[in-house]
Protein backbone atom coordinates (compact mmCIF):
# COMPACT_ATOMS: atom_id res chain seq x y z
CA UNK A 1 0.00 0.00 0.00
CA UNK A 2 1.67 3.22 -1.09
CA UNK A 3 1.38 6.62 0.53
CA UNK A 4 -0.85 7.98 -2.23
CA UNK A 5 -3.39 5.26 -1.59
CA UNK A 6 -3.14 5.76 2.16
CA UNK A 7 -3.77 9.44 1.62
CA UNK A 8 -6.79 8.66 -0.57
CA UNK A 9 -8.19 6.43 2.14
CA UNK A 10 -7.72 8.93 4.95
CA UNK A 11 -9.47 11.57 2.85
CA UNK A 12 -12.34 9.35 1.78
CA UNK A 13 -15.76 10.31 3.12
CA UNK A 14 -16.53 6.74 4.18
CA UNK A 15 -13.64 6.81 6.64
CA UNK A 16 -14.08 10.43 7.74
CA UNK A 17 -13.55 10.78 11.47
CA UNK A 18 -12.09 7.29 11.88
CA UNK A 19 -8.98 6.97 14.10
CA UNK A 20 -5.67 6.38 12.30
CA UNK A 21 -5.57 2.72 13.34
CA UNK A 22 -8.87 2.11 11.56
CA UNK A 23 -7.54 3.70 8.37
CA UNK A 24 -4.38 1.63 8.73
CA UNK A 25 -6.44 -1.51 9.10
CA UNK A 26 -8.24 -0.80 5.84
CA UNK A 27 -5.00 0.21 4.14
CA UNK A 28 -3.50 -3.14 5.02
CA UNK A 29 -6.22 -4.85 2.98
CA UNK A 30 -6.42 -2.35 0.13
CA UNK A 31 -5.11 -1.63 -3.33
CA UNK A 32 -5.71 1.06 -5.93
CA UNK A 33 -7.75 0.01 -8.93
CA UNK A 34 -9.21 1.68 -11.98
CA UNK A 35 -11.90 0.70 -14.46
CA UNK A 36 -12.61 1.80 -18.00
CA UNK A 37 -16.12 2.91 -18.90
CA UNK A 38 -18.35 -0.14 -19.19
CA UNK A 39 -16.09 -2.44 -17.18
CA UNK A 40 -17.65 -4.64 -14.51
CA UNK A 41 -16.50 -4.17 -10.92
CA UNK A 42 -18.39 -7.26 -9.83
CA UNK A 43 -21.19 -9.50 -10.97
CA UNK A 44 -24.39 -10.57 -9.22
CA UNK A 45 -24.02 -13.84 -7.36
CA UNK A 46 -20.26 -13.76 -7.03
CA UNK A 47 -18.62 -13.78 -3.57
CA UNK A 48 -18.69 -10.33 -1.99
CA UNK A 49 -15.06 -10.22 -1.01
CA UNK A 50 -14.20 -6.71 -2.20
CA UNK A 51 -15.67 -3.30 -1.39
CA UNK A 52 -14.76 -0.31 -3.54
CA UNK A 53 -14.29 3.13 -2.05
CA UNK A 54 -14.85 5.26 -5.12
CA UNK A 55 -12.52 8.23 -5.50
CA UNK A 56 -13.22 9.22 -9.11
CA UNK A 57 -16.09 8.59 -11.50
CA UNK A 58 -19.44 6.90 -11.23
CA UNK A 59 -20.55 3.31 -10.85
CA UNK A 60 -23.95 1.97 -11.91
CA UNK A 61 -25.59 -0.65 -9.74
CA UNK A 62 -27.44 -2.82 -12.23
CA UNK A 63 -29.60 -5.86 -12.51
CA UNK A 64 -29.98 -7.79 -15.70
CA UNK A 65 -33.50 -8.50 -16.83
CA UNK A 66 -34.21 -11.07 -19.54
CA UNK A 67 -35.12 -9.34 -22.81
CA UNK A 68 -34.64 -5.90 -21.24
CA UNK A 69 -30.92 -5.90 -20.71
CA UNK A 70 -29.21 -4.16 -17.79
CA UNK A 71 -31.42 -1.90 -15.64
CA UNK A 72 -29.65 0.71 -13.58
CA UNK A 73 -31.00 0.82 -10.04
CA UNK A 74 -28.72 3.45 -8.58
CA UNK A 75 -25.61 5.43 -9.39
CA UNK A 76 -22.77 5.69 -6.88
CA UNK A 77 -20.21 8.47 -7.15
CA UNK A 78 -16.93 9.57 -5.60
CA UNK A 79 -16.86 9.53 -1.82
CA UNK A 80 -19.20 6.57 -1.62
CA UNK A 81 -18.86 2.81 -1.29
CA UNK A 82 -19.78 0.19 -3.84
CA UNK A 83 -20.30 -3.32 -2.54
CA UNK A 84 -22.00 -3.65 0.84
CA UNK A 85 -22.88 -7.32 0.61
CA UNK A 86 -19.70 -8.30 2.45
CA UNK A 87 -21.27 -7.05 5.68
CA UNK A 88 -23.79 -9.84 6.12
CA UNK A 89 -24.36 -13.43 5.01
CA UNK A 90 -24.53 -14.91 2.44
CA UNK A 91 -21.65 -12.58 1.43
CA UNK A 92 -22.65 -12.55 -2.22
CA UNK A 93 -23.21 -9.53 -4.43
CA UNK A 94 -26.89 -9.01 -5.16
CA UNK A 95 -26.39 -6.80 -8.22
CA UNK A 96 -23.88 -6.05 -10.97
CA UNK A 97 -21.66 -2.98 -10.60
CA UNK A 98 -20.40 -1.34 -13.79
CA UNK A 99 -18.20 1.70 -14.37
CA UNK A 100 -20.13 4.45 -16.16
CA UNK A 101 -17.10 6.60 -16.82
CA UNK A 102 -13.45 6.24 -15.86
CA UNK A 103 -13.51 5.00 -12.28
CA UNK A 104 -10.74 5.04 -9.73
CA UNK A 105 -11.26 3.37 -6.40
CA UNK A 106 -9.59 1.79 -3.44
CA UNK A 107 -10.45 -1.90 -3.47
CA UNK A 108 -10.62 -3.38 0.03
CA UNK A 109 -10.27 -7.11 0.63
CA UNK A 110 -13.33 -7.47 2.83
CA UNK A 111 -12.83 -11.16 3.54
CA UNK A 112 -9.62 -10.24 5.37
CA UNK A 113 -11.16 -7.09 6.81
CA UNK A 114 -14.04 -9.07 8.29
CA UNK A 115 -11.61 -11.32 10.12
CA UNK A 116 -9.59 -8.33 11.38
CA UNK A 117 -12.71 -6.52 12.59
CA UNK A 118 -13.96 -9.63 14.39
CA UNK A 119 -10.72 -9.60 16.34
CA UNK A 120 -11.10 -5.92 17.20
CA UNK A 121 -14.68 -5.26 18.31
CA UNK A 122 -14.09 -1.54 18.92
CA UNK A 123 -13.06 -0.95 15.31
CA UNK A 124 -15.67 -3.49 14.28
CA UNK A 125 -18.37 -1.34 15.87
CA UNK A 126 -17.03 1.77 14.12
CA UNK A 127 -17.32 0.08 10.74
CA UNK A 128 -20.73 -1.38 11.54
CA UNK A 129 -21.90 2.06 12.63
CA UNK A 130 -20.71 3.67 9.39
CA UNK A 131 -22.08 0.88 7.22
CA UNK A 132 -25.44 1.21 8.96
CA UNK A 133 -25.49 4.92 8.14
CA UNK A 134 -24.75 4.21 4.48
CA UNK A 135 -27.39 1.49 4.29
CA UNK A 136 -29.95 3.70 6.04
CA UNK A 137 -29.27 6.55 3.64
CA UNK A 138 -29.77 4.23 0.66
CA UNK A 139 -32.88 2.67 2.17
CA UNK A 140 -34.41 6.10 2.74
CA UNK A 141 -33.50 7.26 -0.75
CA UNK A 142 -35.06 4.09 -2.16
CA UNK A 143 -38.25 4.68 -0.17
CA UNK A 144 -38.51 8.21 -1.51
CA UNK A 145 -38.11 6.93 -5.05
CA UNK A 146 -40.83 4.35 -4.42
CA UNK A 147 -43.21 7.27 -3.84
CA UNK A 148 -42.91 8.10 -7.54
CA UNK A 149 -42.83 11.78 -6.59
CA UNK A 150 -42.67 13.08 -10.11
CA UNK A 151 -45.68 11.05 -11.18
CA UNK A 152 -49.06 12.33 -12.24
CA UNK A 153 -50.07 13.79 -8.86
CA UNK A 154 -47.91 16.84 -9.45
CA UNK A 155 -50.53 19.06 -11.06
CA UNK A 156 -48.72 22.30 -11.72
CA UNK B 1 -60.41 44.63 6.77
CA UNK B 2 -61.85 43.03 3.66
CA UNK B 3 -62.71 46.43 2.19
CA UNK B 4 -59.19 47.55 2.88
CA UNK B 5 -57.82 44.53 0.99
CA UNK B 6 -60.26 44.91 -1.85
CA UNK B 7 -59.35 48.55 -2.25
CA UNK B 8 -55.90 47.42 -3.36
CA UNK B 9 -57.29 45.14 -6.04
CA UNK B 10 -57.84 46.22 -9.59
CA UNK B 11 -60.91 44.12 -10.39
CA UNK B 12 -60.56 44.59 -14.10
CA UNK B 13 -56.97 43.45 -14.29
CA UNK B 14 -57.07 40.80 -11.57
CA UNK B 15 -60.38 39.05 -11.98
CA UNK B 16 -61.23 39.20 -15.67
CA UNK B 17 -59.15 37.00 -17.96
CA UNK B 18 -57.56 38.75 -20.90
CA UNK B 19 -57.53 36.87 -24.19
CA UNK B 20 -54.14 35.61 -25.33
CA UNK B 21 -53.37 33.86 -28.55
CA UNK B 22 -51.23 30.72 -28.67
CA UNK B 23 -48.37 31.66 -30.98
CA UNK B 24 -46.22 28.60 -30.29
CA UNK B 25 -46.59 25.13 -28.89
CA UNK B 26 -43.78 22.75 -28.00
CA UNK B 27 -43.97 19.21 -26.60
CA UNK B 28 -41.35 19.08 -23.83
CA UNK B 29 -42.13 15.51 -22.73
CA UNK B 30 -44.91 13.00 -23.14
CA UNK B 31 -47.24 14.96 -20.84
CA UNK B 32 -45.74 18.47 -20.79
CA UNK B 33 -46.38 21.22 -23.31
CA UNK B 34 -44.98 24.74 -23.42
CA UNK B 35 -47.33 27.35 -24.80
CA UNK B 36 -46.03 30.67 -26.12
CA UNK B 37 -48.65 33.34 -25.58
CA UNK B 38 -49.19 36.86 -26.80
CA UNK B 39 -52.00 39.18 -25.76
CA UNK B 40 -54.66 39.90 -28.33
CA UNK B 41 -54.44 43.56 -27.33
CA UNK B 42 -51.50 45.47 -25.92
CA UNK B 43 -48.35 43.88 -24.54
CA UNK B 44 -47.68 41.15 -21.98
CA UNK B 45 -47.59 42.42 -18.41
CA UNK B 46 -44.29 42.61 -16.60
CA UNK B 47 -43.74 39.87 -14.05
CA UNK B 48 -41.07 38.56 -11.74
CA UNK B 49 -39.36 35.15 -11.59
CA UNK B 50 -41.53 32.59 -9.83
CA UNK B 51 -44.85 34.39 -10.19
CA UNK B 52 -47.85 32.71 -11.76
CA UNK B 53 -50.80 33.47 -13.96
CA UNK B 54 -54.30 32.04 -13.77
CA UNK B 55 -54.66 30.47 -17.20
CA UNK B 56 -58.11 29.72 -18.62
CA UNK B 57 -59.00 26.97 -21.01
CA UNK B 58 -62.30 28.36 -22.23
CA UNK B 59 -65.20 26.07 -21.45
CA UNK B 60 -63.15 23.99 -19.03
CA UNK B 61 -61.79 26.18 -16.27
CA UNK B 62 -58.80 27.97 -14.90
CA UNK B 63 -55.56 26.82 -13.26
CA UNK B 64 -52.49 28.48 -11.82
CA UNK B 65 -49.39 28.13 -13.97
CA UNK B 66 -46.03 29.75 -13.33
CA UNK B 67 -44.29 31.52 -16.16
CA UNK B 68 -41.44 29.46 -17.58
CA UNK B 69 -39.86 32.28 -19.55
CA UNK B 70 -37.77 35.09 -18.12
CA UNK B 71 -39.30 38.49 -17.39
CA UNK B 72 -38.44 41.06 -20.00
CA UNK B 73 -36.98 38.49 -22.36
CA UNK B 74 -37.71 39.05 -26.04
CA UNK B 75 -40.48 36.98 -27.50
CA UNK B 76 -43.76 35.74 -26.14
CA UNK B 77 -44.46 34.81 -22.55
CA UNK B 78 -44.22 31.05 -21.97
CA UNK B 79 -46.07 28.64 -19.71
CA UNK B 80 -45.11 24.98 -19.38
CA UNK B 81 -48.09 22.85 -18.46
CA UNK B 82 -48.34 19.26 -17.39
CA UNK B 83 -51.38 17.30 -18.47
CA UNK B 84 -53.01 16.03 -15.28
CA UNK B 85 -56.66 17.09 -15.38
CA UNK B 86 -59.38 18.44 -17.65
CA UNK B 87 -58.17 22.05 -17.66
CA UNK B 88 -54.50 21.28 -18.09
CA UNK B 89 -55.37 18.73 -20.78
CA UNK B 90 -57.37 21.43 -22.57
CA UNK B 91 -54.46 23.84 -22.38
CA UNK B 92 -51.94 21.23 -23.50
CA UNK B 93 -54.12 20.50 -26.51
CA UNK B 94 -54.57 24.17 -27.44
CA UNK B 95 -53.39 24.54 -31.04
CA UNK B 96 -51.40 27.45 -32.38
CA UNK B 97 -53.82 30.26 -33.19
CA UNK B 98 -56.32 29.37 -30.47
CA UNK B 99 -57.20 31.60 -27.54
CA UNK B 100 -56.64 31.12 -23.83
CA UNK B 101 -57.37 33.48 -20.96
CA UNK B 102 -54.78 35.02 -18.67
CA UNK B 103 -55.14 36.73 -15.31
CA UNK B 104 -52.08 37.89 -13.49
CA UNK B 105 -49.26 37.97 -12.70
CA UNK B 106 -49.80 36.98 -9.09
CA UNK B 107 -47.76 36.05 -6.06
CA UNK B 108 -44.25 36.39 -4.75
CA UNK B 109 -41.01 35.89 -6.66
CA UNK B 110 -37.78 33.94 -6.22
CA UNK B 111 -36.06 37.21 -5.30
CA UNK B 112 -33.02 36.48 -7.44
CA UNK B 113 -32.72 40.19 -8.20
CA UNK B 114 -31.68 40.73 -4.59
CA UNK B 115 -28.97 38.07 -4.36
CA UNK B 116 -25.60 39.52 -3.44
CA UNK B 117 -22.76 39.55 -5.95
CA UNK B 118 -20.48 36.57 -5.43
CA UNK B 119 -23.07 34.39 -3.74
CA UNK B 120 -23.70 30.99 -5.25
CA UNK B 121 -27.25 30.09 -6.19
CA UNK B 122 -28.41 26.47 -6.02
CA UNK B 123 -31.47 25.54 -8.02
CA UNK B 124 -33.09 22.21 -7.17
CA UNK B 125 -36.06 21.12 -9.24
CA UNK B 126 -38.13 17.99 -9.50
CA UNK B 127 -40.27 17.07 -12.48
CA UNK B 128 -42.37 19.95 -13.78
CA UNK B 129 -40.83 22.05 -10.97
CA UNK B 130 -38.07 23.05 -13.36
CA UNK B 131 -40.57 25.14 -15.34
CA UNK B 132 -41.13 27.89 -12.72
CA UNK B 133 -37.34 28.07 -12.27
CA UNK B 134 -36.37 28.13 -15.93
CA UNK B 135 -36.64 31.88 -16.38
CA UNK B 136 -34.67 32.52 -13.21
CA UNK B 137 -31.96 30.08 -14.30
CA UNK B 138 -31.66 31.83 -17.66
CA UNK B 139 -30.95 35.11 -15.89
CA UNK B 140 -28.67 33.43 -13.35
CA UNK B 141 -26.64 31.93 -16.18
CA UNK B 142 -26.20 35.46 -17.56
CA UNK B 143 -25.23 36.61 -14.04
CA UNK B 144 -22.59 33.86 -13.87
CA UNK B 145 -21.21 34.83 -17.24
CA UNK B 146 -20.80 38.38 -15.92
CA UNK B 147 -18.76 36.95 -13.02
CA UNK B 148 -21.33 37.94 -10.41
CA UNK B 149 -21.81 34.49 -8.89
CA UNK B 150 -22.25 30.89 -9.87
CA UNK B 151 -25.43 28.92 -10.39
CA UNK B 152 -25.83 25.19 -9.81
CA UNK B 153 -28.77 23.42 -11.39
CA UNK B 154 -29.86 20.09 -9.93
CA UNK B 155 -32.83 18.50 -11.62
CA UNK B 156 -34.62 15.28 -10.77
CA UNK B 157 -36.94 13.45 -13.06
CA UNK B 158 -38.91 10.24 -13.12
CA UNK B 159 -37.12 8.76 -16.13
CA UNK B 160 -34.83 9.99 -18.92
CA UNK B 161 -37.73 10.63 -21.30
CA UNK B 162 -39.38 12.88 -18.70
CA UNK B 163 -36.47 15.30 -18.39
CA UNK B 164 -37.69 18.78 -19.20
CA UNK B 165 -35.79 21.36 -21.23
CA UNK B 166 -33.14 18.79 -22.08
CA UNK B 167 -31.48 20.91 -24.76
CA UNK B 168 -31.50 23.95 -22.52
CA UNK B 169 -29.88 21.99 -19.68
CA UNK B 170 -27.12 21.03 -22.10
CA UNK B 171 -26.78 24.63 -23.24
CA UNK B 172 -26.43 25.81 -19.64
CA UNK B 173 -23.76 23.18 -19.09
CA UNK B 174 -21.90 24.32 -22.19
CA UNK B 175 -22.08 27.84 -20.78
CA UNK B 176 -20.10 26.66 -17.76
CA UNK B 177 -22.96 26.05 -15.37
CA UNK B 178 -22.81 23.02 -13.08
CA UNK B 179 -25.82 20.95 -14.19
CA UNK B 180 -26.74 17.70 -12.47
CA UNK B 181 -29.60 15.51 -13.58
CA UNK B 182 -30.88 12.41 -11.83
CA UNK B 183 -33.68 10.04 -12.69
CA UNK B 184 -35.62 7.72 -10.43
CA UNK B 185 -35.67 4.95 -13.00
CA UNK B 186 -32.96 4.49 -15.60
CA UNK B 187 -33.44 3.30 -19.13
CA UNK B 188 -31.28 1.50 -21.66
CA UNK B 189 -28.56 3.87 -22.79
CA UNK B 190 -28.91 6.22 -19.84
CA UNK B 191 -25.46 6.84 -18.37
CA UNK B 192 -26.43 9.61 -15.99
CA UNK B 193 -27.26 9.45 -12.33
CA UNK B 194 -29.99 7.15 -11.07
CA UNK B 195 -31.19 8.18 -7.62
CA UNK B 196 -32.99 10.90 -5.71
CA UNK B 197 -32.26 14.51 -6.64
CA UNK B 198 -30.54 15.13 -3.29
CA UNK B 199 -27.91 12.58 -4.37
CA UNK B 200 -26.65 15.30 -6.71
CA UNK B 201 -25.72 17.60 -3.85
CA UNK B 202 -22.35 16.04 -2.91
CA UNK B 203 -21.12 16.51 -6.48
CA UNK B 204 -22.09 20.19 -6.61
CA UNK B 205 -19.12 22.25 -5.39
CA UNK B 206 -21.05 25.34 -4.27
CA UNK B 207 -20.06 27.50 -1.34
CA UNK B 208 -22.83 26.92 1.19
CA UNK B 209 -22.05 30.00 3.23
CA UNK B 210 -24.05 32.84 1.74
CA UNK B 211 -25.66 30.64 -0.90
CA UNK B 212 -29.25 31.11 -1.98
CA UNK B 213 -31.22 27.95 -2.75
CA UNK B 214 -34.39 27.77 -4.82
CA UNK B 215 -36.51 24.61 -4.75
CA UNK B 216 -39.52 23.69 -6.79
CA UNK B 217 -41.16 20.33 -7.21
CA UNK B 218 -43.25 17.86 -5.28
CA UNK B 219 -43.62 18.92 -1.66
CA UNK B 220 -41.89 15.82 -0.32
CA UNK B 221 -38.93 16.50 -2.58
CA UNK B 222 -38.72 20.07 -1.27
CA UNK B 223 -38.97 18.80 2.29
CA UNK B 224 -36.04 16.43 1.88
CA UNK B 225 -34.19 18.82 -0.40
CA UNK B 226 -34.49 21.66 2.10
CA UNK B 227 -33.16 19.46 4.88
CA UNK B 228 -30.25 18.25 2.76
CA UNK B 229 -29.29 21.83 1.82
CA UNK B 230 -29.39 22.93 5.45
CA UNK B 231 -27.30 19.87 6.42
CA UNK B 232 -24.82 20.99 3.76
CA UNK B 233 -24.55 24.36 5.51
CA UNK B 234 -26.97 26.60 3.62
CA UNK B 235 -28.78 29.06 5.89
CA UNK B 236 -32.39 27.77 6.14
CA UNK B 237 -33.66 31.34 5.74
CA UNK B 238 -31.89 31.52 2.40
CA UNK B 239 -33.67 28.43 1.11
CA UNK B 240 -36.84 29.28 -0.82
CA UNK B 241 -39.53 26.92 -1.97
CA UNK B 242 -42.47 27.29 -4.31
CA UNK B 243 -45.71 26.03 -2.80
CA UNK B 244 -48.59 24.70 -4.76
CA UNK B 245 -52.19 24.89 -3.61
CA UNK B 246 -55.65 25.20 -5.05
CA UNK B 247 -55.40 28.77 -6.33
CA UNK B 248 -58.71 30.27 -7.35
CA UNK B 249 -58.96 34.05 -7.07
CA UNK B 250 -55.21 34.74 -7.16
CA UNK B 251 -55.49 37.80 -4.94
CA UNK B 252 -55.98 36.41 -1.43
CA UNK B 253 -59.73 36.85 -1.19
CA UNK B 254 -61.36 33.45 -1.55
CA UNK B 255 -59.21 31.44 0.86
CA UNK B 256 -59.06 28.26 -1.24
CA UNK B 257 -55.28 28.24 -1.13
CA UNK B 258 -54.92 28.81 2.60
CA UNK B 259 -52.02 26.94 4.12
CA UNK B 260 -51.60 27.66 7.83
CA UNK B 261 -51.08 31.41 8.12
CA UNK B 262 -50.53 31.80 4.39
CA UNK B 263 -52.76 32.51 1.48
CA UNK B 264 -50.45 30.91 -1.02
CA UNK B 265 -51.69 32.90 -4.02
CA UNK B 266 -50.90 36.16 -2.26
CA UNK B 267 -48.12 35.31 0.24
CA UNK B 268 -46.57 32.66 -2.01
CA UNK B 269 -46.04 30.72 -4.09
CA UNK B 270 -42.40 31.41 -3.18
CA UNK B 271 -41.79 31.42 0.56
CA UNK B 272 -38.78 30.88 2.75
CA UNK B 273 -38.07 27.35 3.93
CA UNK B 274 -36.46 28.09 7.30
CA UNK B 275 -38.99 28.91 10.01
CA UNK B 276 -41.96 28.72 7.68
CA UNK B 277 -42.25 26.08 4.96
CA UNK B 278 -40.20 23.58 6.97
CA UNK B 279 -42.84 23.75 9.71
CA UNK B 280 -45.78 23.81 7.29
CA UNK B 281 -44.42 20.72 5.54
CA UNK B 282 -44.59 18.86 8.83
CA UNK B 283 -48.20 19.73 9.70
CA UNK B 284 -50.43 16.69 9.54
CA UNK B 285 -53.89 18.25 9.43
CA UNK B 286 -54.01 20.13 6.18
Amino acid sequence: MNEAARSLLSGHAFLAGFPPEAVELVADQAELVSFRPGALLFREGSPADVAYLVTTGHVAIEIHAPSRGPLVIETIGAGHVVGLSWAAPPFRYQFDARAIDHVEAVAVDTASLRVALAENPVLGFLFLDRLTAVMLERLQATRIRLLDLYGATDAR
Amino acid sequence: MLAETVSHVDPTGSLVPAPYVVVGRREEAADVVTLSLEPVQGSSPTFRHGQFNMVTSFGRGEIAVSMSSAPGAPGPMEHSIRRVGAVSAGLCAAPVGSLVGIRGPFGSSWGTDEVEDGADVVVMAGGIGLAPLRGAVRDLVARQQCGRGRVFVLAGSRSPDQILFHEELQAWERAGVHVGVSVDVGAPGWVGVVGVVTALLPGAPFEASGALALLCGPEIMMRFGGRALVDRGVDARRVRVSLERNMQCGIGLCGHCQLGPLLVCRDGPVVRYGGLADELFMERNR
